[in-house]
């Protein structure tokens, strides 16, 4: 068979067709599966094939996406094989038939026993104490439950720690984040549980929400509407792609001038100016530019880490100005004068904090808030992301920012919005955490506390701060289990289990790993439990604009791979049994609930009972009308869903809500908004102490192809040719110094630890600024970021500096790989 | 200097395909590759006289369609040797230029050599197989698998590695 990839098989017009959100960013773009028996193909002819296009002759252009990489053939567990093919779908809102190079790899990652997926886990796997062998679900549930119940049992939950995503998409969805949740906080109470991207159980936006504003508050739709875009720290077209190409780029290009006078008669409607804020010229920058011209792009290019500078000194200049909705700041809010005085900075302090020309900064404020001809408040967007979640620090900047949105009022009108962009999808729904603060999980590990650490559907090993010290103490505590284990041959499982509890005494660390592959983190595991994703399980989530859709079933999981929420149930079954079995009904009391049969009965159970008479509490993304999204509701709905909060059923048709806040009533006690006082405070003392010492910035982020920790990219060619080694962007000048150039392996290296990278010369990168890859399996930024956190324990990611030296060319890669520019030029 | 391309490096950019275009055994006529042949394990490709490697100019794209008139291609004379070069100094390089993403035509840079794509930004490496080097596309851009004949000096298109664009199989 020819292995050129120059032939797909057509789906044929009775092939099964069934809805699948995108699970790999926020944006959740919405895609159609097709799947049809192996041996069957559609004809040609329009009529001959289910996607109605004529293949007889080539297609006109932006007709279809339908790639090699968009096929794969399928087998289900009862052996039959099946063609499949996962394409956009046209007439979801969202992407409109748009494919990011994410999300146009669906169907490659879906398990085969020879591609990408081959590498998945198929059955639970178990150390033995010197290597991995299969078993089977009874065995691995007795060893984690009898565990547990030891833990639980003598020492108390906090025992019991856990590394668990709480998101929607891939690893995530409400079904998932439901069990999860139910077993951690309902059944186990354990507070000792951090989520999949920050060291603590907490928000990674606590000042807006303290302001009143929840932060995903507009729709994809008021891009198209705004006057003014502002995006702060993101990356969009590398990270939220197909809304920015899809929403954003036609509103910058003036497409939707007509629109906005239909929607707001009488106000001046022109092509929307953009501002960039960020210390990077990102590849987005580069686009934008060339798509709607240089002269209606701003770039902030600030001083990194001095994002609360940037947003003080604007903020005082339009109060300054008058550029300010007066009647919105009495009537709605409370905390403005305070603020103002708190957040003073004049606009040649600000010049001199960010490095921004003052005549820059006057320009952006004009753009985004001086009034319109038509003497109206402008409509400025502002859409943030991890710079700011991961920047000096969080809870300031979200503050600083948010005051000058409130004063402005730009939140609650159509063409506005202050609003995350987004990583993941979202799909929260669980009990209340049963704590009163934020625990730095990853420090009580490091200091030797907690006896069994479960990895849900993560791996900090590749993304957490301070990572290299984090992984070196966990694999010294695993391995004095693993040794342990090693000398118990022949023990039975009651004997293992007391074996495994009498090390976690000592210090160890029992680590379960619950993913769809062996993640790295796994190098430090002792048991795995393989979990199940979208289109093998149904899975419900919201994108960036709160946009509910479900993820249908279409295949099996490979071997008896099973979701998150089952796995959560089995293991609180387990546990019943074991206290019903000692006669104590009151534990086995608080781990009943968990009868599920499918997925579909834990979405009943959390996000459907959410607020209803009778239900325990319930922190949900559906509110308390939740309950009015059922599985057939959403199928129904396609791929459009519906706008959270839902609002009623109306002749079978779910009904939400595009906009939050349109009535000024805001999500706090008395419905006013607050501005938070956010006094500048330079940089954090740790983050300073390595900036003194170290000559390099080592700013780090997603790159457009990989998707978080490249769990499937890893293993797919086109994604790991092209990104063999964590690249690191690197000015030229800067390289040449070092004696350094593209495709060479440079150590990454301060006082918290060292890694290796891959350079990538770019002369959009300042002197003694770099950007790495952030996440990838081979080049750990994470290794050379402080362990500094916020009062919220929300680190900051972006703000480290580290000494650079070059190990030496790769020249298979330097031979294979390109290190054109990936800025458009 | 001459930058040899390994063997087992040109491989790794094309996809694990067994053939390298340089290596190529001399390719089937066009009538009798339209007809089809018995044993045949790839698409029945036509073999088409592109240009005389003497008469290419470095870094100056030609344009021509392959494997049909529907199909437009450009072909580079690189300048130094590449990937899955063919001539006399493995630098003569062809692709698809309907980008693999929605297929808007891309259009080569002489300045990066590199192809742009003006619909969804993907930009596409010239002198390393096609490889994306940023964008929306989940393919390469196709590579036209040419064969350099020293006898006549010709470059000859005989098949194409990847999917074209808008086609269920490259051979309409």
């Amino acid at each position: 068979m020819s292995t050129r990839k120059d032939r797909v098989a057509l789906p044929p017009v009775n092939a099964q067709k069934t809805n699948m959100t995108c699970h790999f960013c926020i944006v959740g773009c919405g895609y159609h599966v097709y799947k049809w028996p192996e041996n069957r193909e559609g004809g040609r002819a329009p009529h001959q094939n289910a996607l109605g296009l004529d293949f007889r002759k080539q297609l006109p252009p932006l007709q279809v996406v339908m790639t090699p990489a968009m096929t794969n053939v399928i087998t289900d567990s009862n052996g039959r094989s099946h063609n499949i093919m996962i394409v956009p779908d046209k007439n979801c809102v969202v992407n409109q038939g748009l494919s990011s190079t994410r999300g146009g790899q669906l169907a490659s990652y879906m398990y085969t026993s020879t591609g990408v997926g081959q590498n998945r886990l198929k059955e639970p796997r178990f150390f033995t104490g010197d290597q991995w062998l299969d078993t089977t679900w009874d065995q691995a549930l007795a060893i984690y439950a009898g565990v547990t119940k030891r833990i639980l049992d003598k020492d108390g939950p906090n025992g019991l720690m856990f590394n668990c995503f709480d998101h929607g998409g891939a690893g995530g969805g409400f079904e998932n984040t439901w069990g999860t949740g139910k077993l951690m906080f309902t059944a186990l109470q354990t507070p000792m549980v951090r989520i999949h991207n920050r060291p603590a159980y907490n928000s990674e936006c606590h000042a807006t929400r303290d302001m009143g504003v929840g932060e995903l508050n507009n729709a994809y739709e008021d891009a198209e509407l705004a006057d003014c875009i502002m995006g702060i720290g993101a990356n969009q077209y590398e990270t939220q792609t197909n809304y920015f190409l899809t929403h954003w780029l036609p509103n910058l290009q003036g497409a939707t001038v007509d629109k906005k006078k239909k929607w707001f008669p009488g106000e001046t409607a022109g092509p929307a100016k953009i501002i960039f804020v960020d210390p990077r010229r990102t590849p987005t920058i580069a686009v934008a530019e060339h798509a709607a011209g240089k002269e209606n792009v701003l770039h902030l290019d600030i001083h990194p880490g001095t994002d609360i500078a940037l947003f003080d000194g604007l903020f005082t200049y339009i109060v300054e100005q008058g550029w300010i909705d007066k009647d919105f700041i009495a009537k709605h809010t409370n905390g403005f004068d305070e603020a103002v005085k708190a957040n003073k900075t004049s606009l040649a302090e600000c010049s001199r904090i960010t490095g921004v020309s003052v005549d820059k900064l006057k320009q952006a404020a004009e753009w985004a808030y001086k009034p319109k001809a038509s003497e109206r408040l402008k409509r400025t967007m502002h859409g943030y992301e991890k710079g700011i979640i991961w920047g000096n620090d969080n809870y300031l900047i979200q503050s600083a920012l948010l005051d000058l949105v409130l004063a402005t009022h730009n939140v609650g009108r159509r063409g506005t919005g202050a609003v995350r962009m987004g990583g993941h999808q979202e799909g929260y729904t669980r009990p209340p955490y049963p704590g009163d603060k934020k625990i730095y999980i990853d420090q009580e590990i490091i200091q030797g506390r907690g006896q069994m650490l479960t990895s849900w559907g993560c791996n900090n090993f590749q993304t957490t701060l301070n990572a290299e010290a984090y992984r070196e103490v966990i694999h010294r505590r695993s391995n004095m289990v693993k040794e342990a284990m090693a000398k118990a041959r022949g023990a039975t499982t009651e004997q293992l289990i007391d074996v495994i509890y009498e090390a976690t005494k000592k210090g160890g660390l029992y680590v379960t790993v619950i993913d769809l592959y062996p993640v790295m983190f796994a190098d430090a595991a002792h048991m795995q439990l393989p979990a199940a994703h979208p289109g093998e399980m149904n899975l419900t989530s919201m994108n960036g604009e709160r946009r509910l859709r479900l993820s249908e079933r279409f295949m099996d999981p490979p071997g008896s791979a099973k979701p998150d929420c089952l796995i959560a149930a089995d293991i609180a079954n387990a546990l019943k049994r074991l206290y019903e079995a000692e006669g104590n009904s009151k534990m086995a009391a608080r781990f009943a609930g968990f009868d599920w049969k499918n997925e579909e009965d834990a979405f009943n159970d959390g996000f459907r009972r959410a607020g209803r008479p009778g239900a325990p509490p319930i922190d949900s993304q559906g509110g308390d009308t939740g309950y009015l999204a059922t599985y057939v509701l959403l199928r129904q709905a396609g791929n459009n869903g519906v706008q959270l909060p839902i609002k009623e059923v109306k002749n079978g048709k779910l009904i939400g809500t595009e906009m939050l806040y349109t009535d000024n009533k805001f999500s706090t006690a008395d419905g006013k908004a607050k501005f938070l006082p956010a006094p500048w405070p330079g940089l954090p003392k740790p983050v300073q102490a390595q900036k003194d010492k170290h000559r390099f910035w080592i700013n780090n982020g997603r790159v457009n192809e990989v998707w978080q920790t490249g769990y499937h990219n890893k293993y797919d060619h086109f994604v790991r040719d092209r990104y063999p080694m964590a690249i690191i962007e690197m000015n030229p000048d800067d390289a040449s110094s070092l004696g350094i150039v593209s495709g060479d392996i440079v150590e990454v290296h301060n006082d918290y630890g060292s890694t290796y990278a891959m350079a990538y010369l770019e002369r959009d990168i300042k002197p003694n600024q770099t950007f790495m890859q952030f996440g990838w399996y081979n080049g750990i930024v994470g290794d050379v970021v402080t362990e500094w956190t916020d009062r919220n324990v929300i680190p900051y990611y972006k703000g480290t500096w580290a000494s650079i030296r070059k190990i030496g060319g790769a020249k298979d890669w330097q031979q294979t790989m390109s290190f054109k520019r990936r800025r458009w030029s | 200097m001459t930058n040899k391309i390994s063997r087992r490096s040109f491989l790794k950019l094309s996809g694990g395909m067994a053939a390298g275009a340089g290596v190529m055994v001399a390719g089937v006529g066009a009538a009798q590759a339209a007809q089809g042949e018995v044993g045949r394990a790839t698409l029945p490709y036509p073999a088409k006289t592109i240009a005389k490697a003497k008469n290419l100019k470095s870094n100056v794209p030609v344009s021509f369609q392959y494997p049909d008139a529907a199909s437009p291609c450009v072909l580079v004379k690189m300048g130094s040797p590449v990937p899955g070069g063919v001539g006399p100094y493995q630098d003569i390089v062809a692709y698809s230029v309907l980008c693999t993403h929605m297929g808007c035509q891309v259009s080569y840079d002489t300045g990066t050599r590199a192809f742009k794509c003006p619909c969804h930004f993907s930009l596409f490496d010239a002198e390393k197989t096609g490889q994306m080097i940023t964008g929306q596309a989940t393919e390469n851009l196709p590579q036209i698998m040419l064969e350099y004949n020293a006898k006549d000096d010709s470059v000859r298109a005989v098949a194409v590695n990847g999917l074209i664009y808008g086609r269920q199989s490259n051979i309409l």
